[in-house]
């Protein structure tokens, strides 16, 4: 599977223009609200594409971190009175110790022992969000969580929390290519293909999963905590199986090992039931089929299915420039 | 009720469910004895053996003792079409990709189910009629009893396979070591898909033995599948016996958790004993940790 | 295990043995290995070389045995603690990086020789480009090293067969190893390319690299090695010189015998 790194950094100033223009273009707050939670979902994918498509290693219970987070954050803020900024940090770091304490056993032994440990974890975590109702709300949740502030300033209307969102998931993203682009990122991709040979390489290739899953797991923390500051509302039907299976269906579908892809299947798994309501039953079949027909006959995604195009209209458009003299005699001469 | 007898209520119905999450173990093992995939499909093989049950029973009016062997039955065939359609174009990919397939066909499946069937929970009539035994103060469900009894006899059959018969003791051969197995002219391919058919199988029969005491629905998959490799791995991955023990373990140690502590954790239960394993003893209880390290 | 080698313990191992539940892959194996010579290991097939391959370098734990480098124990590290020490191998069933270029891949080859941190590369310090530029600098030298300058930017998987071996070994070498093994680095060459072979194992000792070959290419073996090593059924038959291997009667029975 060919890797596409992420480009240059031209690629991606131009990507944080058109982020940073976007609003302008739009036509009513409505579509802001969907790219807000686009956003959400971007950062969750890239920090989940680095753990499944470079490092190769399977996390079935990542909603359980996006959960956790959020509502860490917002029994903190929203209970018990904390600044907001003191709540997200205690998510963050909350969720960067669990990620810790689960990833350090487990990543050493095979990859299906990751998954099928995340699934679990994502299953206790969600039943605790259920069942510990005095302190979560159980079932129907635990709203009254106060808005994005720091010291003083409040996030209140859609557009600049569009901007804090994407402002986060450009830095985010500038960060993740730049630890790809690094003597980490290629001992992960080595880790991928073959964990043998870079163990022999020097590559302690259990340090480095466990510092992959839980770098991916504090992506998931930074998107919960924008989520609840966001919603103002956390329930715990937004963090259970059904999304971790969409969270990992965006990275299949946009590419593993492409950051690109990892915004190009989120944002397209988000925008997709706005634009098909009809599908709403649906969708867990619609995702099943893409885990499957992807894996099977398109393993790189939309990004290795762009790329695709691409060289396939540059090469189009070089036999048309260099003219029949190039292919010994073509048609119209 | 005594705490005696409570106590020997909650292992009864422990051991009862157990044996599904053993027979769901089974599959998960043979699959992985054989092709070192850990099959994600394998819960909804379990619900399907219930719930296709249901589907011959309730519309297509075919009577219980013809239409549970039916759907065993058709599972068979649906693991058989998984194997050929999704697991075999792609045999040697990376193991990342297998996973992800099994887990999308896992969804498909559920899915599959929900549409067909809805998402109502269904009953199946118990396998014999009659009310419930007393027994030391516990009541015992006539049902309970087919439940032992049937995997009973599982095992004897699955011993006397992989030990007696030509190709059990092939699939062995694969799971020991492919190359091998191939160059003395065992067609791997087709163990591969022997193998998905046996899990397929033993999954249904555990679903279908069930479904008369816990019902049956389209997401009762993902619990027991989970489960059932939980118990797989108390039992030691890869060791058939301690698979179907490690089920009627989990299930009693469950069941214990669920009358004794709190109900709305029961399922917590099985979870916390698969992670704790997977910190301190991922080789389970009969399992040995090989030497290959990476 | 002569005299000679024990004045000068370099890379010794001793009473090495392996089981996998009821097969004994290596039974009391030891070996000497001289600073900067070139020692190939030869056996027939499933005489356990690989596997004395894969217990030096910590893929699997011996059940029993020890071995040294420069006096310090290797045996029992995991492989990326035995990689810290300087051993780096290659591998019968070519293990490169498909999922990345021919340079991406030797690169990772000199991931022990770089030192910068979390910081550096997240925030791009000069410390971060001052030591990929000189990775960089010697991953192109390890190319050059084995012809493969060329190739640099290709998807290391279409590469053909043979450019594959040179670049497990290109990547090998720029982990600048003090020891390298090479598992059956012929394997599946034509004679070209096994002479070509043949001279870049002199070269790299030449450098001052110390060797470990096994290999089933008795040309190249006796054309090139030192001394040579001879495994069969997990124990060791004989050791020494090509010349006094090929006179050696337990040797030639056993590959006789394999017939």
């Amino acid at each position: 599977m060919r890797v596409r790194i992420g480009g240059h950094v031209t690629g991606f100033l131009a990507f944080a223009a058109a982020a940073m223009l976007l609003p302008f273009a739009l036509p009513n707050e409505y579509y802001l609200t969907v790219l807000i939670v686009g956003g959400f979902h971007v950062i969750l994918v890239i920090g989940l594409n680095l753990l499944m498509g470079f490092a190769g290693q399977v996390s079935l219970g990542h909603a359980a971190f996006y959960g956790l987070s959020a509502y860490t954050t917002g029994i903190l803020t929203g209970t018990y009175h904390w600044p907001v900024p003191a709540g997200i940090a205690a998510g963050l770091l909350l969720v960067t110790a669990v990620a810790y304490l689960i990833g350090l056993p487990t990543l050493k032994l095979r990859g299906h022992y990751l998954a099928m440990g995340t699934l679990g974890f994502g299953i206790i975590v969600y039943i605790v969000f259920n069942e510990a109702t005095a302190v979560t709300g159980g079932p129907s949740g635990f709203s009254g969580i106060p808005k994005l502030s720091f010291g003083g300033r409040v996030v209140s209307s859609d557009r600049e929390y569009y901007y804090v969102v994407w402002g986060a998931a450009l830095l985010l993203f500038a960060l993740a290519q730049n630890l790809v682009r690094s003597r980490v990122g290629r001992a992960l991709r080595a880790i991928h293909t073959s964990e043998t040979a870079a163990a022999v390489l020097g590559v302690d290739t259990g340090r480095y999963k466990t510092f992959v899953f839980v770098l991916s797991a504090f992506y998931a923390a930074v998107a919960g905590a924008l989520y609840a500051h966001y919603v103002t509302f956390v329930s715990p039907g937004s963090f259970g199986f059904h999304t971790s299976v969409l969270l990992v269906t965006m990275v299949v579908l946009g590419g593993m090992a492409s950051l690109w892809g990892a915004v190009m299947g989120a944002l397209f798994l988000t925008l997709l039931p706005e634009a098909l309501r009809a599908i709403e039953n649906f969708d867990i079949l619609i995702y099943g089929a893409i885990l499957v027909l992807c894996m099977m006959y398109l393993p790189g995604g939309l990004a290795e299915g762009a790329r695709k195009c691409w060289d396939a209209a540059r090469s189009l458009a070089r036999r048309g420039s260099a003219g029949p003299a190039a292919d010994g005699g073509g048609p119209g001469r | 009720m005594t705490a005696a007898s409570a106590f020997l209520q909650y292992v009864i119905s422990g051991a009862t469910v157990g044996s599904t999450y053993g027979l769901t173990a089974l599959g998960f093992t043979v699959i992985f004895n054989t092709t070192e995939i850990i099959n994600f499909a394998q819960g909804e093989f379990v619900m399907l053996g219930g719930m296709l049950a249901v589907f011959a029973l309730r519309w297509g009016g075919v009577p219980l003792p013809a239409a549970v062997p039916l759907a065993v039955l058709g599972v068979t065939a649906i693991g058989v079409l998984v194997d050929r359609l999704t697991i075999r174009p792609v045999r040697g990919r990376s193991p990342i990709t297998l996973i992800i397939i099994t887990i999308g066909v896992s969804i498909l499946l559920r899915g599959g189910a929900m549409l067909l069937f809805g998402k109502d929970t269904f009953p199946l009539p118990a396998f014999s009629p009659g009310g419930p035994i007393h027994l030391g103060g516990a009541t015992l469900l006539p049902q309970s009893l087919w439940v032992g009894g049937i995997t009973l006899l599982t095992l004897l059959a699955m011993k006397f396979f992989f030990e007696r018969t030509l190709s059990g003791k092939a699939m062995l051969a694969c799971a020991c070591d492919r190359k091998a197995a191939s160059l003395m002219g065992i067609h791997v391919e087709s163990m591969v898909t022997l193998s998905f058919a046996f899990s397929a199988m033993v999954g249904a029969l555990g679903g279908v033995i069930l479904a008369p005491i816990t019902l049956t629905s389209y997401d009762v998959g993902i619990l027991l599948g989970l489960k059932g490799f939980a118990a797989c791995i108390l039992g030691g991955l890869g060791n058939p016996f301690g698979a179907v023990v490690g089920g009627v373990i989990l299930g009693i140690l469950e069941s214990l958790g669920a009358g004794l502590l709190s109900s709305g954790y029961k399922d917590a239960v099985a979870f916390v004993i698969l992670l704790a394993l997977l910190f301190l003893r991922p080789a389970g209880l009969f399992g040995s940790s090989g030497a290959e390290r990476v | 295990m002569t005299g000679q080698a024990h004045r000068d313990p370099f890379f010794h191992g001793d009473g090495i043995t392996l089981r996998f539940g009821g097969l004994t892959a290596l039974s009391g194996v030891g070996f000497h290995v001289r600073r900067n010579s070139l020692q190939a290991i030869i056996g027939p097939n499933g005489a356990g070389k690989t596997s004395l391959f894969n217990v030096i370098t910590g893929i699997y734990r011996m059940d029993d045995g020890e071995v040294h480098l420069e006096g310090k124990r290797i045996s029992g590290l995991p492989p990326h603690g035995v990689a810290r020490h300087g051993i780096v191998r290659t591998f019968q069933n070519l293990e490169i990086f498909t999922n990345m270029t021919v340079l991406e891949n030797v690169l990772t080859g000199g991931h022990l020789l770089v030192k910068y941190g979390l910081a550096d590369f997240f925030f791009r310090t000069p410390r971060f480009f001052r030591e990929e530029r000189d990775l960089r600098e010697r991953a192109v030298t390890a190319l050059d090293f084995v012809g493969l300058s060329s190739h640099r930017n290709l998807p290391a998987g279409q590469l053909p067969f043979g450019s594959q071996r040179l670049l497990e070994i290109a990547r090998a070498l720029s982990a600048e190893p003090r020891i390298l093994l090479l598992d059956e680095p012929a394997a599946g060459l034509n004679m070209k390319e096994t002479t070509a072979l043949g001279d870049l194992i002199r070269r790299i000792v030449e450098r001052g690299i110390t060797v470990v070959m096994v290999e089933h290419d008795m040309d190249l073996v006796m054309r090139i090695s030192e001394r040579i090593l001879v495994l069969n059924y997990g124990e060791v038959i004989a050791s020494g010189t090509p010349a006094e291997i090929q006179r050696d009667p337990a040797v030639v029975a056993a590959y006789l015998g394999e017939e």
